[in-house]
């Protein structure tokens, strides 16, 4: 979690833009812009906050957040890709990243995906009538998958706020093993999951998000992320349940981690 | 991005275990950067009899350290020392570009982290 204090000591005298998101794209964490935001206040600096990973997920109120700019983009609500939105509090002046072009009122070139925007306020739209509901039944089978994972092996930790997090992540830690072999034996049965983990990125360090948490390397190393929508179902994770133990026991079984862990010689 | 082979070889590696009373074990790799492996042998007359490994890594690191085992088998120690990580990807036809490192880690186990008990 993001200690406030942190935030204030970090402020130096030639900060002019404070950037936080609130909700972290791999452990799922929710983080209290609003405190945040008002420790920017009091320093007079403005506050931009990614909030792509909490649309249509939690309530996403620019008025109740504070914040001075806010971002957005379509596809994680099922819109088409290639838009998105920033709220830009009004008297903020912001300079052009592309310039060339008086669209949108001189802050963005080009002209305008106007399909993909429809598109996106439609999303939008249908993510604010049904939010509620889709939420409280995707929380329910990510709890049920987390505490079934958490039953059925051993030496699983939990990345993440215990509460404090959006309903649609897991991020867990099989502890001995490697990301990337766990999730090869996932795609084999027909599971898409994802890990931070440094053989699928190409480069040798763990998940730097994992890390700044202070979790060590060679844990991170062994992080999983399942992320779930509105189309999963009781039958995807009960299928989820049956087929992951498996696999842990057997690439344990390779391990010599696991071996040392337990005892072995 | 991974050739059938090194998929058949994650999926059913060939040697995993501890030898109990090993001639030799090499351990190479950090858990910190990802990989780690421990290879044994047995040794009867110069010639590795038996060989076995345990890796904890991604799917190339397994089976890179498998097919190592594979390539050792059955050689005379001064054969199997020279068996390189060119050797061992070629084995697997090929590596993708990224992972030839994890060839490494188990040419390091049998080439230069290998303690004779």
């Amino acid at each position: 979690m993001i200690d406030p204090e942190d935030l204030r000591k970090s402020i130096k005298k030639n900060t002019i833009l404070i950037s936080i998101m609130l909700v972290n794209n791999e452990i799922g964490n929710i983080y209290p812009i609003k405190e945040l935001v008002s420790i920017a206040k009091e320093k007079n600096i403005p506050f931009h906050c990614d909030a792509v990973q909490a649309l249509g997920k939690i309530e996403v109120d620019v008025k109740k957040l504070g914040v001075d700019l806010l971002s957005i983009s379509a596809h994680k609500i099922y819109a088409p890709k290639g838009v998105g939105a920033l709220f830009i509090r009004k008297g903020l002046k912001i300079d052009p990243l592309i310039t060339g072009g008086h669209q949108e009122k001189n802050r963005r070139g080009g002209t305008e995906n106007m399909i993909g925007i429809v598109g996106f306020g439609k999303a939008c739209e249908i993510a604010k009538h049904e939010m509620r509901e889709v939420s409280e039944r995707v929380k329910r089978l990510r709890d049920k998958l987390e505490k079934g994972i958490m039953e059925r092996i051993p030496d699983v930790k939990l990345n993440g706020h215990p509460e404090k997090r959006v309903p649609t992540t897991l991020n867990v830690s099989f502890l001995y093993v490697e990301g990337e072999s766990i999730l090869l034996n996932l795609d084999m049965e027909g599971i898409a999951a994802s890990s931070g983990s440094a053989c699928t990125s190409g480069t040798l360090d763990p998940s730097h998000v994992l890390t700044a948490m202070g979790i060590p390397h060679e844990v991170a190393h062994g992080s999983v992320r399942f992320s779930l929508g509105r189309e999963t179902t009781e039958e995807d994770i009960d299928y989820v349940l049956e087929v992951l133990p498996p696999i842990i026991e057997r690439l344990r079984s390779y391990s010599p981690l696991y071996r040392k862990a337990k005892g072995g010689k | 991005m991974y050739s059938e082979k090194l998929l058949e070889h994650f999926k059913n590696p060939r040697n995993v275990g501890v030898i109990e009373n090993a001639d030799g074990v090499g351990e190479a790799g950090n858990p910190k950067c990802g990989d780690m492996m421990t290879v044994y042998i047995k040794v009867k007359e110069d010639v590795i009899e038996d060989i076995k490994f345990q890796t904890f890594g991604c799917a190339a690191a397994i089976a890179t350290s498998s097919m190592m085992t594979e390539l050792a088998k059955g050689k005379k120690i001064e054969e199997a020392l020279k068996i390189s990580k060119r050797d061992i990807a070629d084995a697997l036809d090929g590596l993708p570009p990224i992972k030839m490192h994890c060839s490494l880690l188990a040419e390091d186990a049998l080439k230069r982290r290998l303690k004779i008990i």
